[in-house]
Formats: structure tokens, sequence, C-alpha cells
């Protein structure tokens, strides 16, 4: 991308600052506010409410009325707050965020950054978010703030184990750390999916779906403890902890957490769609193939990858309004002692196969 | 082996029953929806749906039933008696009327919404009605000031009022002289004849 924007635009300085601000004003942005307002709506069609009805048709313009509403706000910074660090973190939890995005490849044609390194990348990137938590908390001098960051710390570092051996266990398989040779090993048909076993037919594909299914499962479910969402939202826990880690936020500053989680959630999902179910591979093959439109096809995979990452978010989301709140001890429980050993028996299994592929 | 039996099952468990969880709010996600778009659809009141009074103060006869029916008194009459010649119409079951109402505020903010002040009501002139949005930034208007008639309208019937019973007391003080008058004279002549009796 930035190769296309420099030849277009002749400067180098130009072309880095669009490409770097791209995938924030075309992507994050308008997916924060559709996600808002989805997670409202599914909310309360889950509870047989209707949710925002009055701002545009069903409310689709409510959460663009409520980002004006935050930008006017008074920007409040508590008196014995630490300044440096209160005003640092919800940029620091916002980049960690973001600088996942530069991995993500959204189709063939556009990825902010191809590195080699891709899914390495967005492990390191991602664990940036526990500083940034941690710094808001410590920094509001509020005790609800502070045990809000100190759980979500612990939650974020215990569960990046199980999420970690699992993508160790796809890296294995496939023998690539970059998110784009991901999608192209599984090629543009479902039955390609590392779900269903990944590309080849023979045996250790249909030894391997159990286990694609079992490390999916995990995978998902430490993901989501990952961006702190209900059912481990304990960081947030409304009726414990106020708010948690960004209690003493206000306006913009509070709307960049909640960019930053509605963003995280996107880019757990792009990892989730990446790793098991194609990437920005279509699952029926590409109009654009068929009808031999080579330009379509790029479309048709930002198309499908924005739509597979929309369907686990829609899940994050449905779990949110299934699942109740898990205790400190759950939480701990389930990562240490069922996720943890699930994965590790998952990689040597699925290493054995890996043998006789 | 057994623990290790009872740790897959507890693993099967677990994941079984967020299934079914899942199973049922996506169930729900069809179901329609319970609420109501409020200012704009309305649920219909029940028949005896007890909300803001009215009174009709056409049918009003001033007879402070109401106000004394009332637990917390929130109800404030005052009447001015008619003088004779004036006519004050009559109510519409044929009541004649005998009052001025001059005064009568309900403080719908201490009403309790009980129905206790319509039963008494003679006329049926108050009444709950089914009006139930009326919040007001300022308690002093959620004061409701029914009597009809104006502030000049009032001091006119009360100076009315006062004029006659004036007069009424003058006549009375004069019958009332005359009467004493000639009671005294009475006394005086009866009394006369006597002094000498009891000296």
């Amino acid at each position: 991308m930035y190769e296309i924007l420099n030849n277009i635009f002749g400067n180098q300085a130009v072309a880095w600052i669009i490409a770097a601000a791209l995938p924030l004003f075309v992507f994050i942005l308008p997916f924060a506010l559709f996600a808002v307002w989805l997670e409202r709506k599914v909310s309360a069609h889950m509870q047989d409410r209707l949710g925002p009805m009055r701002v545009g048709w069903h409310g689709v313009l409510q959460t663009i009325a409520d980002i004006l509403k935050l930008i006017q706000k008074e920007d409040i910074i508590p008196a014995e707050a630490d300044k440096k660090l209160f005003n640092l973190a919800p940029i620091l939890v916002f980049a960690g965020s973001y600088a996942a995005f530069a991995a993500i490849p959204f189709s063939s044609k556009y990825i902010g950054s191809n590195a080699e390194v891709g899914i390495f990348y967005i492990i390191a990137v991602s664990s940036f978010v526990v500083a940034g938590i941690l710094m808001g908390g410590w920094a509001s001098n509020n005790k609800y703030a502070l045990l809000g960051a100190m759980r979500s710390a612990a939650q974020i570092v215990s569960y990046e184990i199980p999420s970690a051996i699992v993508i160790l266990t796809m890296v294995m398989l496939t023998g690539t750390l970059s998110l784009d040779k991901f999608s192209q090993i599984q090629t543009a048909y479902f039955w390609n999916w590392f779900i269903l076993g990944g590309p080849g037919d023979g045996l250790t594909k249909f030894l391997l779906i159990p286990f694609m299914i079992i490390g999916f499962t995990i995978l998902y479910i430490s993901t989501l403890a990952e961006v702190n969402r209900t059912p481990f939202d304990i960081p947030e826990a409304e009726s414990e902890l106020v708010a948690g880690y960004h209690t003493e936020y206000s306006g913009m500053k509070f709307a960049m957490f909640f960019l930053a989680e509605y963003g995280n959630m996107f880019a757990v999902s792009a990892v989730i769609t990446l790793l098991f179910f194609g990437g920005y591979q279509s699952p029926f093959g590409y109009l654009g193939n068929s009808f031999n439109i080579p330009w379509l096809v790029p479309i048709e995979q930002v198309f499908w990858f924005t739509f597979k990452g929309i369907i686990f978010v829609f899940v994050q989301m449905w779990l949110r309004w299934t699942l109740p709140r898990l205790r400190v001890d759950q939480l701990m429980h389930v990562c240490w002692k069922f996720l943890i050993p699930y994965s590790f028996v998952n990689l040597i299994i699925v290493g054995i196969i890996t043998l006789f592929r | 082996m057994n623990g290790l039996k009872q740790y897959f099952k507890d693993t099967w468990l677990g994941i079984w029953t967020v299934l079914v969880g899942m199973k049922v709010t996506f169930k729900h996600l069809f179901v329609p929806a319970v609420t109501i778009q409020y200012p704009d659809v309305r649920v219909k009141l029940p028949e005896r749906a007890r909300n803001r009074l009215y009174v009709n103060m056409d049918d009003c006869i001033g007879c402070d039933q109401c106000a004394r029916a009332c637990p917390v008194s929130c109800i404030e009459i005052e009447t001015v008696k008619a003088v004779p010649g004036e006519d004050l119409g009559t109510t519409s079951n044929g009541k004649k009327k005998a009052l001025w109402v001059t005064k009568f505020d309900i403080d719908i903010a201490k009403c309790c919404y009980c129905q206790l002040c319509v039963f008494p009501c003679p006329t049926e002139c108050i009444y709950m009605t089914d009006v139930y949005e009326f919040s007001e930034y300022e308690r002093q208007n959620l004061v409701y000031k029914f009597a009809t008639l104006t502030e000049a309208e009032v001091e006119e019937k009360k100076k009315n009022f006062e004029k006659f019973t004036a007069e009424k007391e003058a006549q009375k003080a004069a019958a009332r002289q005359n009467s004493s008058a000639s009671a005294t004279a009475k006394a005086k002549a009866e009394q006369k004849p006597e002094q000498p009796k009891t000296e």
C-alpha cells in the first residue's frame, strides 16, 4: 500500500502519513461506530427490547450523535491523578489496538505491512494494551480503577498463554508467521479452511478437524478474555468496580478507550478469521475470477474479510448477552486448569499429525 | 482416572451449557420486542386508571366535600355566598348553585391519586382524567387553579357579599334596636309598678 501511495504522491512523508491514517479513518472509526450500534441493537433484541430507534433509521446514527456528545464534554483530570501517565494511558491503549491493524491483510492487495512475522507482531503489540490499562488505572489514583487495572493485567497476561500456544500450533502446521501467507494457503474454497483441516486431502485432513475445532474454541475463548469482554469483563465489572480502569476518564479519553475496545474486538476476530476461517478468501470462489474482472477480486476479498470479522464480533456480542461474568478465581481456573492443558495436548497431537502429512 | 473422567465431563458440560444459553438468546433475537416506542405509541390505560384530577367548574357548587374527603389536603376551596338577585345558574343535573367559587386550587404535587374526592361530589364535577404527563420545572406550577372567576370578579363578589351582610347587619341591628327599645320600654313599664312593691 505504501508503495502505491508513494508512486501516486511521489513524496515519502505524505505516503507514510496517508498509509498510517488510512486504516483508522477508513476502517476502525466506521467499524467502531457500527459495532457500538450493533452491540446495542443485539443486546436490545436479545432482551426483547428495541434499542436506539430515534436517530436515523433504527438508530443507525446514534453512535455519531454519541461521539459528538463525547467530543463536547469537559476533559476532567482528577486533581490527585498523575497527569502525565493519566493523559498517556488512553493513547497507549488505542495505539496498541491500532498497531495490530498494520499487519492484518484485508485483501491480497491491501496490507498495511506485509511483514514476515505478522502474527508474532500482533501478539506483541496487543500485549501493549496491558501497559496502557495498568498505567491508566494507576494514574487515576482511584481504588476501583487500580483494582480493575490489576485484574486486567492478570487476565490478559494469563490468557495470552493459551492463545499463543494455539497460534503456535497453527504456525507449526503451516510453517509461516506471515498472515498473508496464512490466507493464501487456505485457497478460495471453504473446505480449504483450517477449521476443516486445511488444504489438501487424505486422512490427515480429516484427522485434523477435531483438533482444529478444539484449537479454535480455545483461541476464541482466550482472545475474548484478552479484549476484556463478558464473560471475562472483570476488569470493568460495573457491579463491583464502577467502570474499572476507566472510571476516572471522561470525554474523548474515555472515547479512546472505547474505540480501542471495539478495535481490539475486530482485531482478534480478524486473527481468528486468518488462522481458521480462510482469512480474506471467499468461501465460494470469486465473482471476479468467474467473470474475468481481475480488479473485482480484491474488493470481494475486503468484503469477505470484514464479513467474517463482523460475524465473530457478533458472536462476541452474543456471548456477552448470554453469559454472566466469571469470578476472578473462576477466570484463573478456566485459563490455567482447562485452556492451557488442552492447548498443550492439542499442540502435541497436531504436531504428531503434522509429522505424517 | 475417575478425576480425569470428571475433568472431561466438566469441560464438556462447560461448553454444552454455553451453547444451550446461546440458543436461548439467539431465539430471543427474533422475538418481537415487548417494549413500545413510548411517546409515539402508548399503552391503553385501564378503564379505572387514576391520573390527573380535573374539575368541571360549570357543575361545581362549591360544597367543599371533596376538600374534606382529601386525605392529604391538596384541595383548597374558598367560596362566597351569592347575594339575592344574582343568578348563578344550575348544574347539569339541575342543582341550583348558591355559592361563588372564588378559589379552587388542587396541588397535584401533593395529590396521592386515591380518588376519594371523586365519590362525595354531588354533581360529579371532579373526576380523574387519563392525562399522566404533566411534569414541570417549578413545583409551583403543579398547583392547578380551577376557579373561573377573575381576581376583579372575586373582589366584586366579596364586596357585594360584604355589602349585603353589612346591610343585613344594619337591618338586624336596627330591628334589634327597635325591638330592644320596645323591650326595655316594656320592661320599664313593667318594672315601674313593681318597684314600689319591693320597696
